[in-house]
C-alpha cells in the first residue's frame, strides 16, 4: 500500500490545475464583461461546481479514501466520469474561449477544433468506446487491482474518466460550437448502446466482482453505479430530446416565415 | 357536440395529424414502453421486492436483453413524451392513435418481459414462489389484452379524416 503522510503537499499539487481552470475561466468571464457582452450567470456556476466536482475526485476525503474501498471508489467515478462533465459542458468553455482569446489564438484553437484528431475523439462513437470501453477494460481486468495499489495509475485511470467523459458528453449533446457534430438519430443510438452497455457492466460487477474486490462491496458498487448512473443518463436523455425538440421548433418557425413569401411568389 | 370540444377540434390541424399519423402511433408505443418498465421498477423491484436485482442464474444473453431494455425504457419514456409536445405544437395530436400506441407499446413490452425475460432468458421470476403459474398467467394474460386492445386501436385510427360536423 503507499503511504498517507506526504498527503497534503500531493494535494496541493494536484489541486493546481482545478485552480487554474476556475482561474481561467473567470478571467474569460471578466473580459466580457469589460467588453460589455453577456455571459450568463449559469453558465459560470455550472463550470465552478463542475471544477469542483471533478477536483473532488483527485483531491481531500474522497480522492484519499477511494482507494479504500469500492463503494467509494464508485462515487469517485460518478462524480469524476459522469456529474463533473455534464457541469464543465454546461459552462460552455469553448465558446468562452473563443470570444475571450486573441483573435489569432481564438483562430488557431478553432483550426485545432476541427482538425482530424479532434474530430475523431468527439464523434459520438469513438468517444462511447473510450469512455465505456475503458470502464469495461478497468473492471474486467487486473488493472483495477493495480490502480488501487499504485497512485500514478490511480491518477492515470481517474484523469480518463474525467477527459473520456467529458469527449462522450459533447458528442452526444453539444454546447460548445461543434462543427461537424452526428445528427439526431446517430447520437440517440449511441447513447441508447452506451447506457446499455454501463448498465450490463454495472450488473456483471454484481455478479462477479473485479479482482482484489470483497464480494459484498462489490454488490453495493454495482447497484449504486447502476441507479446513480440512471440519474446522470435521465439528464443526458432529456438535454438530447430538449434539443431535438428546440431545433425543430426553429425549423417550423423557419418554414411559416418563408411560406407566405413563396405564396405571393 | 358541447362547447369543449368544439374547441379541441378546432386546434386539431388534420392535414398535419395525417402527415404525422405515424409520429403518433410511436410516441404512444414508447411511452407504453416507458410506462410498463416504470411499473415494473417502482413496483416489482422496489417496493413488493418480488423481482431480483441480479438472479444468479441469469446467463450473459439475459443481461444484455435486461441491460438494453432498461435503458430503452428510459429513452422510450422521455423521447415519447417529446414526441408528443412536438405533435401538440404543430396541432397534430391525436389522441385515440395516441393511446393505441400506447397500450401495444405496453402490451408487447410486458409479453417480452414476461415470456422472453421470465422464461427463456431466465432473468428473474415474478415471484419467488413455489407455484409460478398462476403469476405467470395473469401477466401474460394481461399482456396479452393489452395488445388486443392496442391493435384494435391502431386499426381503428387508420385513416384520418376530417370529422362530419
Amino acid at each position: 500500500m503507499h503511504d498517507h503522510a506526504p498527503a497534503a503537499g500531493l494535494d496541493l499539487v494536484l489541486a493546481l490545475p482545478f485552480a487554474l481552470a476556475l482561474v481561467a475561466y473567470a478571467v474569460g468571464v471578466m473580459l466580457q464583461r469589460q467588453r460589455g457582452r453577456r455571459w450568463p450567470w449559469f453558465r459560470s456556476a455550472a463550470w465552478t461546481a463542475g471544477v469542483v466536482v471533478a477536483a473532488a475526485g483527485f483531491v481531500g476525503p474522497l480522492g484519499t479514501d477511494a482507494h479504500a474501498g469500492f463503494v467509494l471508489h464508485m462515487w469517485a467515478h460518478l462524480m469524476v466520469g459522469m456529474v463533473a462533465p455534464l457541469l464543465l459542458l454546461a459552462g460552455a468553455p469553448v465558446t468562452l474561449a473563443l470570444r475571450s482569446l486573441h483573435v489569432d489564438t481564438a483562430r488557431r484553437l478553432s483550426r485545432m477544433l476541427s482538425s482530424w484528431p479532434a474530430r475523431v475523439l468527439t464523434a459520438p462513437v469513438p468517444a462511447a468506446v473510450l469512455n465505456v470501453g475503458g470502464l469495461w477494460v478497468l473492471y474486467s481486468t487486473p488493472l483495477f487491482e493495480a490502480m488501487q495499489q499504485n497512485m500514478l495509475l490511480h491518477l492515470v485511470v481517474m484523469s480518463h474518466f474525467l477527459i473520456a467523459g467529458y469527449l462522450f458528453t459533447a458528442a452526444i449533446i453539444p454546447v460548445d460550437p461543434a462543427p461537424h457534430r452526428a445528427g439526431y438519430l446517430t447520437r440517440a443510438v449511441v447513447l441508447l448502446l452506451a447506457l446499455t452497455a454501463h448498465g450490463i457492466l454495472a450488473k456483471s460487477i454484481y455478479a462477479r466482482a473485479p479482482l482484489g474486490v470483497d464480494v459484498i462491496e462489490a454488490r453495493s458498487g454495482a447497484m449504486l453505479m447502476f441507479y446513480a448512473g440512471d440519474i446522470v443518463d435521465a439528464i443526458i436523455i432529456v438535454t438530447l430530446c430538449a434539443q431535438w425538440y428546440r431545433h425543430g421548433g426553429r425549423m417550423l418557425r423557419r418554414a411559416s416565415a418563408t411560406k407566405p413569401v413563396a405564396d405571393a411568389a | 357536440m358541447d362547447a369543449t370540444t368544439t374547441v379541441i377540434a378546432e386546434r386539431v390541424d388534420y392535414a398535419a395529424r395525417a402527415d404525422m399519423s405515424r409520429r403518433n402511433l410511436w410516441s404512444g408505443i414508447l411511452f407504453g414502453i416507458g410506462v410498463v418498465a416504470f411499473i415494473d421498477e417502482t413496483v416489482f423491484h422496489q417496493i413488493l421486492h418480488w423481482h431480483h436485482f441480479y438472479d444468479l442464474s441469469t446467463p450473459d444473453v439475459g443481461l444484455v436483453s435486461d441491460g438494453f431494455f432498461h435503458a430503452l425504457s428510459w429513452f422510450a419514456t422521455i423521447g415519447g413524451l417529446f414526441l408528443l409536445a412536438d405533435l401538440r405544437r404543430r396541432r397534430a395530436f391525436w389522441q385515440r392513435r395516441w393511446w393505441g400506441g400506447v397500450l401495444l407499446g405496453a402490451g408487447t413490452f410486458q409479453l417480452y418481459d414476461g415470456t422472453i425475460h421470465h422464461k427463456v432468458l431466465g432473468i428473474h421470476e415474478i415471484r419467488y414462489v413455489p407455484d409460478l403459474l398462476p403469476y405467470d398467467l395473469t401477466w401474460n394474460l394481461l399482456a396479452l389484452a393489452l395488445v388486443a386492445a392496442g391493435i384494435a386501436l391502431t386499426i381503428l385510427t387508420r385513416r384520418s379524416s376530417i370529422p362530419a360536423r
